[in-house]
């Protein structure tokens, strides 16, 4: 978790971040303040890309809570990430729906490719990054990946090499 | 639309609106009608499909053609059939066109609403008929289905609370709130049979007299929007496609059972299905029908989102009020239960009950439990007031299903109680697709168990289901084929439960994770019979000791497959077979001497596995193969064999 990631542009992000707790008048004193925790790790991650622990700390700070309790819920929850992602977040469905079409398959040819595991760091030229993931609901589409929240249906390991390589183009 | 502050501006309300829907109720089929709407799926499955820009390019078009006055495109809720998707309905018209691509609009507009004339290429075609049909009563997919929880969607535009209201939407409210005491509304829920979609079956009505019963000042009515089985989409569906019906519901709740506030805990997973509930949330507050002074009676109440963040868990009631509290969604034991004080949200009193459930609540409101528990195959106890006693067999009212897996009509179904396994998947689901052979549906997901071939013609309820093995659940139903492996789908399920374990309890944390070894031992040929035994007996204390639901009920997969399928896994451990040929260590590839050497299979595979010359004989080597069937695929002699 290295602090270098965040340099660029982090002072207006931690500030946008600010202004959003600022709007919710967390009082020190109400212990129902917790409540916002989820709440306000949701826009963090929005605005950061991911949960870093300097943004978790600050998180902890601004709500009056201790950093454990913070992690505690970061580290809980799937869908919140402490390390970066790629340009491209590709999200693989391995949903029921998607696993009995064969979307291990389509994993499997994806992580092959790009080198890299999917919930691990991103490939090395920062573009790509893969998840996999508990269905989308599109289970009429299956299987189902996603890129940067795209959706495309009916995916083949073939298919899923091809729809790799259009963003690669784009760069 | 105006403030609704009395009974009266909303019966006004409702006269001024219902015109908006008189194209689209109507059994009539009407081609030549000038005044059209044009109903475009716009739920997450044709959403993906381009739907967005077909519904674009109609508008488009309308506009061009100067149709504008007479033809209104309408973005709507899923109308079900997501195999089919994207889906346009044209009212009067009653025609039914699916898999419609953004460039079809041209040719719809120009041949079907300007010259009358159907595009045949777009029609259904009903496989049991085997031709194009425009009616949508008469698919098979919708003949046999009664849409009560659905009601609305596919009809009505989710986006204007107007066209709710046109649906004769907050009538269920105005009644309870004007001529029902909240007593009343909680005899009504439980007289009606309604039971908990969501999973376990709990009587609803029973819930909210629990909950009614508890005196305090602060209560809350929560909605589990969290559907975290994978494979079932009901939940987002309704919230997609008729997000005020789950405001009307709650407000319905939170006057029988006397809350003021209510929340929606929902998955992050649902970006559109947040975005039209907060519509709806907002739209209400704005024509008073949240806030103070509902209707002018002095009851308020309103609703705020709680988004959830990925756990499968804290759809477990106790979880998910912890994870709106900012915690970890861990459960606790129970009692103290939701309802108790010192049990709910920040200890209060809390009532939780799932989407579909709610959905289901002002119809039965607005037409009565005696209607309701007609439907289905419920027989009920009734004491000397004529009120609901016990229940003696079957359950109340319609369920929705998920159908999705091996299975041609992918799709959501909703069906009365009762109805049979056969008539859902061969009648209304269309059958296995491609043509393979049906082995067995698993119900319930995660926490479920299958069913086989011997069971398809039990009436589905919660007690039926049960007996045989499996659970409700939320209503998913993969279909599995003779390709699919059933300790693999065991293994699947395990991976998953073992991933979303929350860890507090060390049967399920530990339990799941040796349970799922075991069954990868089993998958890669290296298990042994005395492991079977072994799994059982794990399976069963797991059962037995577990915290909460989700480790209770993790080995419900393991369980039902070794019932039914036991010969299958002594298969893997005994012969190092896989019987449908899907566990990649217990089979290899080989080309027969039918290849003709047509070099595909080598240019297919993706590791370089294959060689061989043009024309001749191709070889896999087994050391490089990854067995990933790119090359029985391509292979136009099928010289590629599994063995």
């Amino acid at each position: 978790m290295c602090c270098n990631k965040l340099s660029e542009g982090a002072a207006a992000k931690f500030a946008e971040l600010d202004e959003f707790i600022a709007g919710l008048n967390i009082d020190r004193d109400d212990e129902r303040r917790r409540g916002r925790l989820i709440q306000v790790l949701h826009r963090a991650q929005a605005i950061f890309g991911y949960l870093p622990r300097e943004v978790q700390i600050h998180v902890a700070g601004k709500l009056y809570l201790s950093e454990a309790q913070v992690s505690g819920v970061v580290s809980f929850y799937n869908y919140f990430t402490t390390e970066p992602k790629g340009k491209y977040k590709i999200d693989v469905c391995l949903g029921t729906a998607c696993y009995v079409k064969g979307s291990e398959k389509v994993l499997s040819e994806i992580e092959r490719v790009l080198g890299i595991k999917a919930d691990t760091n991103p490939t090395s030229d920062g573009l790509f990054s893969i998840s996999a993931l508990r269905c989308v609901g599109a289970c009429g589409l299956a299987p189902v990946m996603m890129v940067n929240g795209k959706v495309y249906g009916k995916v083949t390991p073939a298919k899923a090499v091809e729809i790799i390589k259009q963003y690669k183009e784009l760069g | 639309m105006d403030m609704i502050t009395s009974r009266e501006s909303l019966t006004a309300a409702y006269n001024a609106a219902k015109g908006e829907l008189a194209l689209r109720c109507t059994d009539q089929h009407d081609i030549n009608s000038a005044k059209k709407d044009i109903l475009c799926c716009g739920g997450t499955g044709c959403h993906a499909s381009n739907s967005q820009e077909l519904i674009a390019n109609l508008r488009k078009l309308i506009k061009e053609n100067g149709l504008e006055n007479d033809v209104r495109v309408i973005q709507t809720g899923c109308f079900g059939f997501c195999a089919q998707g994207p889906i346009v309905k044209i009212m009067p018209d009653n025609v039914f066109y699916v898999q419609v691509t953004p460039d079809d609009a041209k040719e719809i507009v120009e041949s079907h609403i300007m010259g009358k004339k159907l595009v045949e290429r777009l029609l259904y075609v009903e496989p049991l008929l085997k031709e194009r049909i425009h009616d949508y009563a008469k698919m098979s997919f919708y003949a046999k289905q009664m849409r009560i929880s659905l009601r609305n969607c596919g009809l009505i535009d989710p986006e204007r609370i107007e066209e709710y209201v046109a649906a004769e939407g907050y009538q269920a409210l105005a009644k309870c709130l004007f001529d029902m005491t909240p007593e009343q509304v909680v005899t009504e829920v439980l007289n009606s049979g309604i039971c908990g979609r969501g999973g376990a079956g709990f009587p609803t009505g029973l819930k909210w007299k629990i909950a009614a019963g508890v005196k305090t000042d602060e209560k809350y009515i929560v909605c589990n929007a969290d559907e975290g089985d994978p494979g079932a989409f009901m939940d987002r569906s309704i919230m997609e496609g008729d997000p005020n019906s789950i405001i009307e519901a709650m407000s319905i709740g939170a006057y029988a059972i006397g809350a003021k506030r209510g929340l929606v805990y929902i998955r992050a997973e649902y970006p559109l299905a947040v975005s039209r509930l907060q519509i709806a949330i907002d739209q209400a507050r704005k024509c008073g029908l949240l806030g103070d002074n509902v209707l002018g009676t002095g009851f308020s109440f309103d609703i705020d989102i709680k988004l959830g963040a990925g756990a499968f868990v804290c759809g477990e009631e106790t979880a998910l009020i912890h994870s709106m509290e900012g915690q970890r969604g861990e459960p606790t034991t129970k009692p103290p239960f939701p309802a108790n004080i010192g049990g709910g949200y920040w200890g209060c009193s809390t009532n939780v009950n799932n989407v579909e459930t709610y959905a289901s609540i002002p119809m039965i409101i607005r037409k009565g439990a005696s209607w309701y528990n007609q439907i289905g195959n419920w027989k009920a106890e009734w004491d000397e007031n004529g009120n609901f006693k016990r229940t003696i067999s079957g359950s109340a009212g319609t369920k929705v299903f998920a159908l999705a897996g091996q299975i041609n009509n992918v799709g959501l179904v909703e069906v009365p109680m009762g109805t049979t396994l056969r008539e859902i998947i061969f009648e209304i689901g269309g059958g296995v697709s491609g043509g393979r052979e049906f082995k067995a549906v698993q119900t319930g997901g995660p926490s479920g168990g299958c069913i086989t071939k011997e069971n398809l013609d039990t009436p589905i309820d919660y007690g039926n289901l049960a007996k045989i093995g499996s659970i409700m659940g939320s209503g998913g139903m993969i279909v599995l084929s003779d390709k699919d492996c059933m300790p693999a789908m065991a293994k699947f399920y395990l991976d998953f439960t073992r991933d979303e374990s929350c860890g507090k309890c060390t049967p399920c944390r530990i339990g799941t994770r040796r349970m799922l070894e075991m069954l990868e031992k089993i998958c890669d040929g290296t298990g042994t019979e005395k492991m079977l035994d072994e799994l059982e007996s794990l399976a069963r204390t797991i059962t037995d000791t577990a915290l909460c639901g989700l480790g209770q009920t993790a080995p419900n997969p393991i369980l039902s497959t070794l019932r039914y399928f036991r010969d299958e896994y002594l298969a893997h451990v005994r012969d190092k077979k896989c019987p449908a040929g899907t566990c990649p260590k217990l089979y290899t590839l080989t080309i027969t001497d039918a290849c003709i050497g047509c070099t595909k299979c080598k240019r297919n595979c993706p590791v370089g596995a294959i060689t061989g010359e043009i024309k001749q004989k191709h070889v896999i080597d087994p050391a490089k193969c990854i067995k990933c069937g790119a090359c029985i695929d391509g292979c136009p002699k099928k010289a590629i064999v599994k063995g």
